[in-house]
């Protein structure tokens, strides 16, 4: 009997229910290592809202026309795009990156406070195709909101790919708790904070 | 049965004593059951004898007459304690075979992972648009005679919520239950989608075809035969368009008839001064207000402002503080009565007696006779207005008789009010008329076959017109004459109601979330009106539909406003003046001055008023509360709002008081309980007025004045959608155009049929128990014990540790930087429901229907409780014997959740779905919660509500849009409440962290605290001494409810003081 409730707990973290490192299908294959990795485009050149809102937003058609309406204007695995700019259709993303409906995150102050990119989803530099690198289960946002001074980067490192903790990180994480008046873990773990 | 003469005695006796419903059990469950008793069918009982044969044993008719109610009693042992909810067809053995499966499946159900979901981005990103942020754009609702200023809060580019407009002079940044709820209404499944010809479905272009056609025509009469019915239009660009329409067709008639605002007002500016003239009250500057049978502070234009004004002189902060003096008289208690310091109840033919017995004591001339109850009263208030010459104010209810307007203004004019209290204006409405002649006048023509075009631009005729008109068949087929009397007949409405069914043509219109156009407001500053959405459906403005007579049948509403607005813009650059005015949400410097009109009224030109004999019964109308003349009818929201006074939901009652109910023979009974709520079993009673015949339940409401019936309007509708078909009775049915406001007539006309009818009221029981719960006290006694409402200090003396098992060295609060309080102070509350409302639609709270709110399980996270307080001396009246029933002080006390620092609720959660935020609130997890409903039972605020079933839409498309994207939409078997608008203090917080800097006061505005008018719930920061609700806290008629249980509630209250006059005092 202990054992199947500890089969079913396990069950509940795999990467069947949590999809991490799946690769998702999506309706263009739209290559982060191409664009991030290989042409070093900044995060924010098409996910524009994630410093200021919830959301980070994925990019209007537009944004993929400012360059393909003349690089690459005619390749195959663009056709999605620009029928999608001419038929004034959207084009349909799977998302990635799903938490349940009961969860309200934002974006914004993760990024204000120092948390970067690569923490979270993981060296999307190197995914030519994009799959959740974290669990995304409640149990691993906790992880960091107990204790998120092992996470915080300094300010212009935020969106580099390639950032990895130093040994200094002890220091400079508690530096950064203080100087960006990070709350305490009581504060940070109160179910309001994600849960409304 | 409610004994009301023993009840009487019992209150009088003891304050405090519960309503107990003794009779035999076995009684009450039949009645429950078979709720209209059917006569037994001995027909049936013969007939089933004759069938059977052989021995047949059985101990009732009704067994044997398969009377359904009782067979119904017999399945049901407990038919009391546990009324299924769904249908008990499941047998035992399917019962056990299900729930075998369910268990088994349990575990893994769990396991479900989340759905494959979409992102859909935009192809061409709006500027300005940042996702996940709201925008917010200011129009207005254009209402009757007003336009309320708004901000509307739009998700990615749809309206999800309703706020007031800051910059607005009518609204202040407030709002009222309408403007709240109008929300509901853009996105009414209901709705007309399209216009239709006979009920099919038509294109725009095919009407405008057909409109020139008609306007061909007209061209050659010059349009002798053209109507146009409207209701009040206050818009400056409609107004100009159908003026335009008029100039094409000279002959052509513009009519109006606006059902449930009287011609009073119009009519008694005429009297008065010889020409319409508009009224713009300035009640902040008033220090005695008398009101005769005006509820100014919650209905008719301005309302809003008037409120803020007039309770800003009741907030008492400190012992110093002065009040102002609310005198009021009026035959059924309304929102402003409740606030009054000293309430006369008055039936409304006796208001013009009173209003010249008034006049005449301040040296008017004339004479009158009143009540004998009524004149030390009047003398005193007489006494008092002359003591604030120029400081007082005297207000004239809408529904009361143009003698009474003109009365008002001779006795402002004589107290020198004019130009302080109240000031006058050009109309604000366009084109004022007497609207019962004008509608007259439509029908005589109709009549006399002299109208072949008939345009009718909103409203409701065939259900709102006097019965004797009998506008209905105006609008059918002339059996005599082989012919329609009217040729075509346009209907221009948002639903396809009463009225469109016997229309030729039914054009959708927009609503104004979705339409360009302007609307003037009470003062008449021109608001406009900015679509937030594109029209869902393929509907029209009535501008446009009145265009497509015109030359320019093409203009689009957009257009039309800028040419109007270009024109009578000041000169210089139009665009920078169009992106400011849109930017603000009104027309900078277009209130209409103020003007200066003589008085021509002189009181001995009035004929004498006819009195009303003691053994007639008075029926009056008025707007409801809630759906108002019906308009609302298919607004959840509204239907589901208890009434201010009554708290009734659902339905409309024929209103009358204890004393005339008993000499009726009427009674209400309390069936089916739900703590407080209930279902009351009211008798219904046939209604014969005026050549007419109702049937309605009546309700039974202390403080009405004897001899009254009410019959509020806006019910009984047979086309009003699914949510506002056939709730209550109609009280259009008996109203006629003689007696609109008041028809008198014997006891006889109102006749007990035998039946009852279950009513939902929210709260029947009026009583506190002995507690305190709402403080309330005069201002002397404020005076002389400021912390009056500290009854309880010997629980403020004693020590902590007494007082709980933990040990607690210090408050973990008192070094926060935030801790989240809310004041609430019950001198400003009036009862108006605002908050209830804007609370539903930025928490995405369900309706849960009729029979669930006879259950006790409405959904409202806010809800406004009705206390009657103790007496006020109704001095020498004989025929108030009892005070206490008969003209009870009425006190509003919201109570939302108390937030408790020591949560009696977060304690006995066996799951931990509730629990305190490091910042002292109360968290609700929905997804944590399993629905035991621990929490709610020891809440002593019974302020958590739970969904015992799945109460919201999850199907309908429309509501999806309406839904407010911040908070989590709950399902069935989670607990929900009020969380202190959390998104709102996250979303702030957010924006601060990431500045670094500290939440300034009033950066958070909770839901309610933004609607309310009058500024009634103040939220902030109390670990902030110089925050708003820190200096309310520090006030000491502050005081927290049940605060003896130790709950320590973030929630605080001011209690209420009122100002009596002591000439009126009992001595």
């Amino acid at each position: 009997m202990g054992f199947a409730v500890l089969a079913v707990l396990q069950a509940a973290r795999s990467p069947y229910m949590t999809r991490q490192n799946i690769t998702r299908e999506q309706p263009v294959q739209f290559s982060h290592k191409h664009h991030v990795g290989d042409d070093g485009i900044d995060c924010r050149y098409c996910h524009t809202s994630v410093e200021i809102s919830a959301v980070a937003g994925i990019p209007p058609t537009k944004t993929c026309m400012n360059c393909h309406s003349v690089l690459f204007s005619n390749a195959g695995y663009l056709d999605p795009v620009r029928e999608s700019y001419r038929t004034d259709t959207s084009i349909e993303w799977v998302k990635v990156h799903r938490l349940a409906d009961f969860v309200y995150f934002n974006h914004s102050i993760h990024v204000n406070k120092g948390v970067g990119c690569t923490t979270c989803h993981g060296p999307i530099d190197q995914m030519p195709l994009v799959f959740q690198a974290s669990t995304l289960l409640m149990q691993w946002c906790v992880d960091c909101h107990r204790n998120p001074a092992p996470n915080l980067r300094s300010m212009d490192k935020v969106f580099a790919m390639d950032w990895k903790p130093g040994a200094d990180q002890e220091e400079l994480g508690e530096k950064f708790m203080k100087e960006r008046k990070i709350r305490t873990a009581a504060e940070l773990t109160s179910c309001s904070t994600c849960h409304r | 049965m409610l004994d009301l003469s023993s009840l009487a005695d019992r209150m009088s006796a003891q304050r405090h004593e519960e309503y107990q419903d003794d009779r035999p059990a076995v009684d009450q469950h039949l009645e429950e059951l078979s709720l209209q008793p059917r006569p037994l069918d001995l027909a049936a009982v013969r007939a089933q004898l004759r069938a059977k044969t052989g021995k047949q044993y059985w101990r009732t008719l009704e067994e044997l007459s398969g009377d359904p109610s009782f067979q119904e009693l017999l399945h049901r042992e407990f038919p009391r304690q546990a009324p299924s909810e769904w249908d008990d067809s499941v047998d035992r053995r399917d019962f056990l075979k299900l729930m075998a499966a369910s268990l088994a499946l349990a575990g893994l159900s769990g396991c479900e992972r989340l759905p494959e979901q979409h992102i859909v981005p935009y192809v061409k990103q709006p500027d300005g648009l940042v996702l996940g942020k709201p925008q917010f754009y200011a129009t207005a609702m254009p209402f009757l005679a007003d336009a309320i200023g708004l901000l509307v809060e739009s998700h990615e580019g749809r309206p999800t919520k309703i706020e007031g407009n800051p910059d607005h002079p009518g609204s202040l940044g407030a709002t009222n239950v309408y403007a709240q709820a109008s929300i509901l209404n853009l996105y009414d499944p209901d709705r007309a989608q399209t216009a239709t010809r006979a009920g099919e479905i038509r294109t725009w272009s095919q009407f405008v075809e057909a409109a020139q056609g008609v306007a061909a025509t007209l061209k050659a009469t010059r349009g002798e035969g053209l109507r146009i019915l409207s209701g009040i239009i206050t818009s400056p660009t409609l107004t100009a368009q159908i003026e335009t329409l008029l100039s094409l067709y000279p002959l052509a008639k513009w009519h109006h008839w606006e059902p449930a605002v009287g011609d009073g007002a119009r009519e008694g500016a005429k009297l008065a001064f010889g020409a319409y003239v508009n009224t713009v009250y300035r009640p902040g500057k008033a220090d005695v207000i008398l009101s005769l049978d005006s509820d100014f502070l919650a209905s008719g234009p301005g309302h809003i402002r008037y409120a803020r004004e007039f309770y800003e002189r009741r907030k008492l902060n400190g012992p110093g503080a002065t009040m102002n003096r609310l005198y009021i008289v009026e035959p059924t208690p309304s929102v402003t009565g409740a606030s009054a310091d000293h309430r006369l109840p008055l039936r409304a033919s006796e208001v013009e007696p009173f209003a010249r017995a008034v006049a005449e004591k301040l040296g008017l001339g004339g004479s009158a006779k009143v009540p004998p109850a009524a004149e030390k009263w009047l003398a005193v208030v007489a006494r008092d207005l002359e003591k604030h010459k120029g400081a007082s104010l005297v207000v004239a209810g809408e529904q009361q008789p143009a003698e009474v307007h003109a009365l008002a203004h001779a006795i402002n004019a004589e107290l020198g009010n004019v130009g302080a209290t109240l000031y006058y204006t050009d109309p604000v409405e366009a084109h004022s008329v007497n609207h019962l002649e004008s509608l007259r006048e439509l029908c005589a023509d109709i009549d006399a076959n002299k109208v072949d075009t008939l345009l009718i631009l909103g409203g409701n005729p065939v259900y709102t017109a006097p019965h004797d008109f009998d506008f209905v068949s105006k609008l059918k087929f002339d059996q005599q004459r082989k012919r329609k009397k009217i040729q075509t007949v346009i209907h221009v409405s948002s639903h396809f109601d009463e009225t469109s069914e016997y229309c030729d043509w039914h054009v959708a219109e927009s609503h104004y979330l979705e339409s360009w156009g302007d609307a003037r407001a009470f003062d008449g500053t021109v608001s406009v009106v900015q679509p937030l959405i594109a029209p869902l459906y393929r509907t029209h403005s009535a501008r446009e539909a009145v265009g497509a007579f015109t030359d320019k049948p093409g203009l689009s509403d957009y257009d039309a406003l800028r040419e109007r607005l270009k024109a009578t813009s000041p000169s210089g650059d139009f665009e920078k003046f169009w992106r400011k005015t849109l930017n603000d949400g009104v027309v900078a410097g277009s209130a209409l001055p103020p003007s200066k009109p003589a008085l021509k009224f002189s009181l001995a030109s009035l004929p004498a008023p006819k009195a009303l004999s003691e053994d007639l019964l008075e029926f009056i109308f008025r707007a409801d509360p809630c759906v108002h003349d019906g308009r609302f009818a298919n607004n959840g929201w509204l239907q589901e709002l208890p009434k201010p006074v009554t708290k009734l939901t659902w339905d409309n009652a024929a209103l009358v008081s204890p004393r005339t109910a008993e000499k009726l023979g009427l009674t209400q009974r309390v069936a089916l309980r739900g703590g407080e709520h209930g279902q009351i079993l009211s008798n219904v009673v046939d209604i014969a007025l005026s050549g007419s015949k109702v049937t309605a339940a009546a309700w039974i409401l202390p403080g009405q004045a004897d001899g009254v019936v009410v019959l509020p309007l806006g019910y009984g509708r047979k086309r009003a959608g699914y949510t506002g078909t056939n709730k209550g009775f109609n009280a259009y049915a008996v109203r006629h155009s003689d007696a609109l406001w008041a028809a008198a007539a014997p006891a006889s006309a109102i006749q007990k049929t035998g039946d009852n009818y279950p009513l939902a009221c929210t709260q029947y029981h009026f009583n506190m128990e002995g507690r305190q719960i709402l403080a309330a006290g005069t201002l002397e006694e404020y005076r002389k014990n400021p912390a009056f409402a500290h009854d309880d200090e010997e629980f403020q003396k004693k020590k902590k540790d007494e007082l709980t098992l933990y040990k607690e060295e210090e408050n973990p609060y008192d070094k926060m930087q935030y801790r989240w309080a809310m004041a609430i102070d019950l001198n400003s509350c009036n009862g108006c429901n605002a908050c209830v409302v804007a609370c539903q639609s930025e928490n995405n709270i369900a309706v849960v229907g009729k029979e669930q709110v006879m259950r006790g399980r409405e959904m409202h996270w806010i809800r406004i409780d009705r206390y009657y307080g103790n007496v006020k001396a109704n001095v020498g009246d004989p025929r108030a014997q009892d005070e206490s029933l008969d003209n009870p002080e009425t006190f509003f006390q919201p109570v939302p959740c108390q937030q408790c620092e020591n949560a009696p609720c977060e304690e006995v959660c066996p799951v931990g779905a509730t629990v305190h935020s490091a910042e002292g609130l109360n968290d609700m997890v929905y997804n944590r919660c399993i629905g035991t409903r621990y929490c709610s039972n020891n809440c002593p605020y019974k302020v958590r509500r739970f969904n015992f079933l799945r109460f919201q839409d999850w199907e309908t498309p429309q509501f999806k849009l309406l839904r407010n994207p911040e908070v989590t939409v709950r399902s069935r078997g989670v607990m929900e409440k009020c969380t202190y608008c959390i998104q709102r203090i996250t979303n702030v917080r957010i924006e601060a962290e990431k500045k670094n800097t500290a939440i300034p006061d009033g950066a958070i505005v909770t839901a309610c605290e933004q609607a309310c008018p009058t500024e009634a719930i103040v939220f902030g920061n109390a670990n902030d001494p110089a925050s708003r609700v820190s200096q309310l806290r520090a006030q000491k008629r502050n005081y927290t409810i049940l605060g003896e249980l130790n709950t320590r509630p973030r929630t605080t209250y001011l209690a209420a003081v009122r100002n009596p006059n002591p000439e009126l005092e009992k001595a």
